[in-house]
């Protein structure tokens, strides 16, 4: 058996350095940010020693910008820094609100959006918030940076695309334009602290008539991993996003979704719910687009 | 297995540890350092009992490891009373009898005191999200936000 | 009894004793004594719902370093049969079974070795290196698959108790239980209307936040003294000492604050465990469950399985009404059907009734007390029941069950005549009160029901202390999970009359203060209320005697008055009085300190009804349900500290309503519990839940000194119904099983196609 080890590295080479060396070599190496997944696997699941890659002390991974163009958000920033960021919440609400209910207060004070995507977890809440505004991984390696889409990033359920000796840096998402917005929903029994039965993201853009010329909506907790529902956004488009074009995009995650029944829901109800979580997402992110 | 030399303060102490990097904050504290004001209900992060404030941020103990404390700031409830007495939170969860059992109380508070930093005077609603992830099971919570209620006002305006 | 007089402190709510240890981190808990030397103790679980044990290899485990000692099942002794005792139910020899597997496991976490070490780590490593083979067996997991004729037995030798004869072949029924009066054909036969339904709830924690720990420190005499979180320190005693073998001489129990138990810390798990390892390491040990391990492994109470039959007549009078329940015991014997069958009738006067129990053994962990044993689940069921009947007759559901409501006289249905009891007051003051009338939102649905629970008294001991300068200290010997020393100070200062500030409470340990039983049943301001009454009124004795001897006049031309004696009317009016102070400051003079005790065994625990009334909001999209307004309203004979009778009813309520919407075990086909954490295992947030309305209804007990029923276990009662009423009422389907999760809820009104 090995040992636990820890690294805290002040500098992305230093990062690199040790998850090149582990990778190597064939040893363990994991990446904490927030620890609210990685702490909890620790104490029950994956017991077993590795060295723990502390990536706080980057200044890559905790910056937050918000740029004409494109929003950064460092991979280690935690919820509630995001929570408290007015400009952020005013530009993206629902990826906001989405980082807004990972967990209790305690939670996201720790949670961060790229240790949600990293967990890759099939309820994660940030999940389908970033597929909806088109969040972009940018991923760090020994031969440099590279990008993927935030939809191709999760492989299944607690797997993604970071090959060995890589870590997530943070996400690039564009700035969204006027009269665009965003909105996420999840179902859970309780009003706070469950794990979502299941979630929707969905971003809007509409014209000057009030007709949506584009969207993107995700879906969470309803199939392995989450997932982009194409088929959702093309009810949207060209609709001033009415009741029928709502519940066309919602019986749409409907049909993409491929739930399992466990514990927190059944497929049956899973299915329904996502298609009621879409549509009050999409008018919820309507609303917004108008008001601005 | 060998263990990390952390130095951290505590409720303004300057305070050295040893630890194994796996180990919790709360274990550290508690098992290493007996502080034990700072409770543990389920060691996963889904009770609040072991809320302390790091650099001032709500965050569980639970869910932090030791060696993390590396250099920051740590408040327990140890650290909530002053020479002048009781916070008034905690005056007030006394006069309201928002305790019964007392083990969710030391978190109750810590997060309430984090809740009243930020927000001198947050309403009903606004109290009840933000102690979600702080379990009691004795209370309903009714008394509970109602102190959290009377010491906003209180600390607004000290009787 | 005192009537309704002007009492100088009960009644009020001052700040409790114990209050500022709390609120800064300074009281300990189970799990926060840490001993020079002290080294860990943790437990190896079965990972099987069901399996026999066929070799346990602990030596790789013992060789580890670090590690001190290692213990399963072969190295405890048997232990004798005998009832347990206290609160929850069953059998001696099956606690130390439970609390070690011996030759077979028969739940996911049942307890198989344990072992101690130098570090928790330490501890986990030694408890990975060990090996047990199993021989898997098939898992019974429901009453149904419990009951079936040719169910896997979980115990060969169980033969159904309380049969007219015991029966051929053993089974999973390992007791039945009937309850009757009356003729039921015929009662049915009059009625007009009648109503059936059938009511499943599965298995629910107590959810305490606290996990069971202690601390065991055993000398090379074998004496122990263990320090853990009870709800009866003297009750641990007792059991450990049984289930070791030992003699409760040799054991020393000291109470620890305690963090939550509602019945679910009556029993031992870890206690003995701890001693035994720390015989064999010769140093303190301290045990410590998980979050986890108290799910799985603890005492829930049963998942139920009720059928309700009830006819009336067009006004409402009940002809007759029948009952059949199956309470899951968990791997062994002692459900609480016993409760919940004498329970379920017991608000109404009922002329023909019949009610049929079953005790039945499943792989799941034992039972537990859980506040009001049995009857939740057992008024869940009547209470929704009368709820249709209320509607089939077209009559308020308050009023149907004033109609048929038990009064002073009534005979209860499990026996005696109920003396002044309050469920009349409690029906009138729901009627008028304005939560039961005011305009409900749009999609909202008001429910109302009925609680109930017996309250026992038990034995109690306790000592009054009279320090140098007049200060009192009340010891008594029942851990204080809810603020119970605050009405102990209420009641000696009331009685002796001198200011609740001059008075403190504690509890002292097994050999510090007399025998008391725990802190269960709604007994404590109760049983031991009265003690410490009785305690003060032999203070008071002695003063008058020692104020008489510095007078010169008799005992009985002294009154004590105001917390002072003064003479009686006529004897001398120049005397000054002698306050407590006086007397103390003087004591060394009169015969040395003094020391009022009391020691009783208290009858006439009076029953505490209730009424609750919810209004939840359902969302017909999701099936969701929002908590909008709870009030609840119950009889608490006299409430001595008003804020914790307050807090009791509230909290009674959120655990209730926890019940109703999404509490319950998760078990999947192996009989592994799927949801053994606070996130999936879903007790109410603060966010849940509104404030709660009390009302305390004070219809004294005529059996203590100042009026008191118990009022801890009423309060989880009603809810259950109340809130499953209101949901019929939002949404026009009734829901008979719980928790009303979100899936339930919407599958039902698909069902019903609404």
């Amino acid at each position: 058996m090995g040992a636990f080890g820890y690294v805290a590295p002040s500098s992305l080479d230093e990062a690199l350095a040790v998850l090149s060396e582990h990778a190597d070599h064939g040893k363990r190496a994991q990446v904490l940010a927030g620890g609210t997944d990685l702490l909890v696997q620790l104490r029950g699941v994956d017991r077993e020693p590795r060295t723990i890659v502390d990536i706080k002390k980057l200044a890559e991974t905790n910056r937050v910008q918000i740029g004409a163009s494109e929003v950064f958000i460092g991979a280690a920033v935690p919820s509630a820094v995001l929570n408290e960021n007015a400009e952020l919440a005013a530009l993206l609400p629902g990826l906001v609100e989405a980082a807004d209910l990972i967990g209790s207060t305690q939670i996201q004070g720790r949670a961060s959006l790229g240790g949600n995507l990293c967990n890759a977890s099939p309820a994660g809440d940030t999940i389908p918030a970033m597929i909806a505004v088109a969040a972009v991984c940018v991923i760090a390696g020994r031969s440099g940076t590279r990008e993927m889409p935030v939809e191709d990033f999760c492989t299944g359920v607690g797997s993604n695309a970071l090959e060995a000796g890589e870590f997530l840096l943070g996400l690039k998402i564009k700035t969204p334009a006027a009269r665009s917005a965003d909105a996420y929903l999840r179902f859970i029994p309780r009003t706070e602290m469950d794990i979502a039965v299941a979630g929707c993201g969905v971003s809007v853009t509409l014209d000057g008539s009030g007709t949506c010329t584009a969207a993107r909506v995700g879906i969470g907790a309803v199939a392995p991993r989450p997932l982009l529902v194409a088929d959702a956004a093309t009810a949207l488009v060209g609709s001033r996003l009415d009741e029928a074009a709502l519940a066309a995009a919602g019986a749409a995650c409907s049909r993409a979704a491929s739930p399992i029944s466990d514990k927190r829901g059944t497929e049956d109800y899973r299915r329904k719910v996502v298609a009621v979580l879409c549509r009050r997402a999409a008018a919820a992110a309507r609303d917004r687009a108008l008001a601005r | 297995m060998s263990k990390v030399q952390v130095s951290t303060s505590i409720n303004g102490e300057e305070v050295d540890f040893l630890c194994e990097p796996q180990q919790t904050l709360l274990d550290v504290l508690r098992e290493t350092l007996s502080r034990t004001g700072t409770k543990e209900g389920c060691g996963t992060g889904d009770c609040g009992a072991c809320s302390v404030l790091v650099d001032g941020r709500l965050v569980c103990s639970c869910l932090v490891l030791g060696v993390e404390a590396q250099g920051h700031e740590i408040t327990t409830i140890e650290g909530i009373a002053t020479d002048e007495g009781l916070h008034p939170i905690q005056q007030k969860f006394l006069e309201h009898a928002a305790l019964q059992c007392g083990i969710c109380t030391p978190g109750l508070i810590i997060a309430t005191k984090s809740l009243l930093d930020r927000d001198p005077n947050p309403d009903e609603t606004t109290i009840r999200y933000w102690l979600a992830g702080n379990l009691c099971r004795c209370t309903g919570y009714d008394k509970i936000v109602r102190a959290v209620q009377d010491a906003a006002k209180e600390l607004a305006h000290p009787a | 009894m005192a009537e309704a007089v002007d009492f100088k402190v009960i009644g009020t709510s001052p700040v409790r004793p114990d209050g500022v240890d709390k609120v800064t981190g300074r009281a300990q808990y189970g799990a926060d004594l840490n001993l020079p030397n002290q080294i860990y103790g943790k437990v190896l679980r079965s990972p099987h719902a069901h399996a026999r044990i066929k070799r346990i290899d602990t030596s790789r485990a013992e060789a580890m370093p670090g590690v001190y000692a290692v213990i399963c099942g072969r190295d405890f002794p048997q232990a004798a049969h005998g009832e347990i005792g206290g609160e929850s139910g069953g059998d001696v020899s099956d606690l130390a079974k439970n609390i070690m597997a011996r030759d077979k496991v028969l739940y996911h976490g049942h307890a198989v070795a344990a072992v101690s070490a130098r570090s928790l780590r330490i501890a986990d490593e030694a408890l990975a290196a060990i090996e047990v083979e199993y021989e898997v067996l098939e898992p019974v997991l429901d009453i149904d698959a419990a009951m079936a004729p040719d169910a896997p037995l979980l115990d060969e030798n169980c033969f159904t108790k309380n049969l007219p004869e015991k029966p051929d072949k053993p089974s999973n029924i390992a007791a039945v239980m009937q309850l009757a009066r009356g003729d039921v054909d015929q009662g049915f036969e009059q009625a007009d209307v009648i109503v059936e339904g059938e009511y499943r709830i599965p298995m629910a924690h107590q959810g305490y936040i606290e996990p069971h720990a202690c601390v065991a420190n055993t000398n090379e005499a074998g004496q122990s003294t263990v320090w853990c979180c009870t709800q009866g320190h003297f009750e641990f005693r007792a059991m450990t000492a049984k289930v070791l073998n030992m003699n409760v001489a040799d054991l020393k129990f000291i109470a620890s604050e305690i963090g939550g138990g509602f019945g679910g810390k009556t029993v031992v798990y870890l206690e003995p465990l701890a001693v035994m390892l720390s015989r064999k390491a010769r140093r303190p040990v301290k045990m410590m469950m998980s979050r986890e391990d108290v799910f799985r492994a603890t005492g829930p109470t049963s998942g139920t399985h009720i059928k309700v039959k009830v006819g009336a007549k067009r006004d409402g009078t009940i002809t007759a009404a029948t009952a059949w329940m199956a309470y899951e015991a968990g791997a062994y014997a002692g459900a609480p059907m016993g409760p919940g069958a004498m329970a379920i009738f017991a608000p109404y006067d009922l002329e023909n009734f019949k009610v049929e129990a079953y005790d039945v053994l499943v792989n799941k962990p034992k039972v537990a007390a859980y506040r009001a044993p049995g009857a939740p689940q057992s008024m869940h069921a009547m209470e929704s029941a009368l709820d249709e009947l209320a509607r089939k007759l077209n009559m308020d559901p308050i009023d149907l069950r004033m109609k048929n409501a038990a009064e002073e006289g009534t005979q209860a249905p499990y026996g005696p005549k109920f003396p002044a009891i309050g469920l009349k007051k409690c029906l009138e003051a729901a009627k008028a009160h304005p939560a039961y009338s005011r305009p409900l939102p749009e999609g909202a649905g008001r429910g109302v029901a009925v609680g109930f629970w017996f309250n026992v008294g038990m034995q109690s001991s306790a000592e009054v202390h009279i320090n140098e300068n007049g200060t009192v200290t009340v010891v008594e010997g029942n851990p204080d999970i809810g603020g119970s020393r605050a009405s102990m100070c209420l009641m000696a200062a009331e009685t002796l009359g001198v200011p609740y500030e001059q008075v403190r409470a504690l509890i002292g340990d097994t050999e510090s203060t007399g025998f008391s039983n725990v802190t269960g049943g709604s007994r404590t301001t109760f049983a031991t209320g009265m003690a410490v009454v009785r305690a003060c009124e032999d203070i008071i004795a002695q003063c008058r005697a020692r104020a008489a001897a510095t007078w010169g006049v008799e005992e009985d031309q002294v009154l004590w008055e105001d917390g002072q004696a003064t003479p009686a009317p006529g004897v001398n009016a120049d005397i000054k009085p002698l306050s407590l102070a006086d007397i103390a400051a003087n004591a060394a003079k009169t015969g040395g300190p003094l020391l009022g005790r009391a020691s009783l065994n208290a009858q006439g625990a009076g029953a505490s009804f209730s009424v609750n009334i919810a209004d939840l909001q359902v969302d017909r999209e999701t099936g969701k349900v929002d908590v909008l307004a709870f009030t609840a309203i119950q009889d608490a004979g006299r409430a001595i500290h008003k804020a914790y009778v307050e807090g009791q009813l509230q909290g009674g309520a959120a655990q209730g309503l926890g019940w109703a919407l999404n509490e319950e075990y998760i078990y999947d086909a192996e009989g592994v519990m799927e949801n053994a954490g606070f996130l999936d295992y879903r007790i109410p947030v603060a966010s849940d839940l509104p404030m709660i309305d009390t009302q305390i209804i004070e219809v004294p007990n005529p059996s203590h000194p100042y009026g008191v029923r118990g009022v801890g276990e009423t309060p989880i009662v009603a809810p259950l119904a109340a809130a499953a009423n209101a949901v019929r009422s939002a949404t026009g389907v009734r829901i008979p099983d719980l928790p009303m999760s979100p899936p339930r809820i919407l599958a039902a009104l698909e069902a019903a196609g609404v």
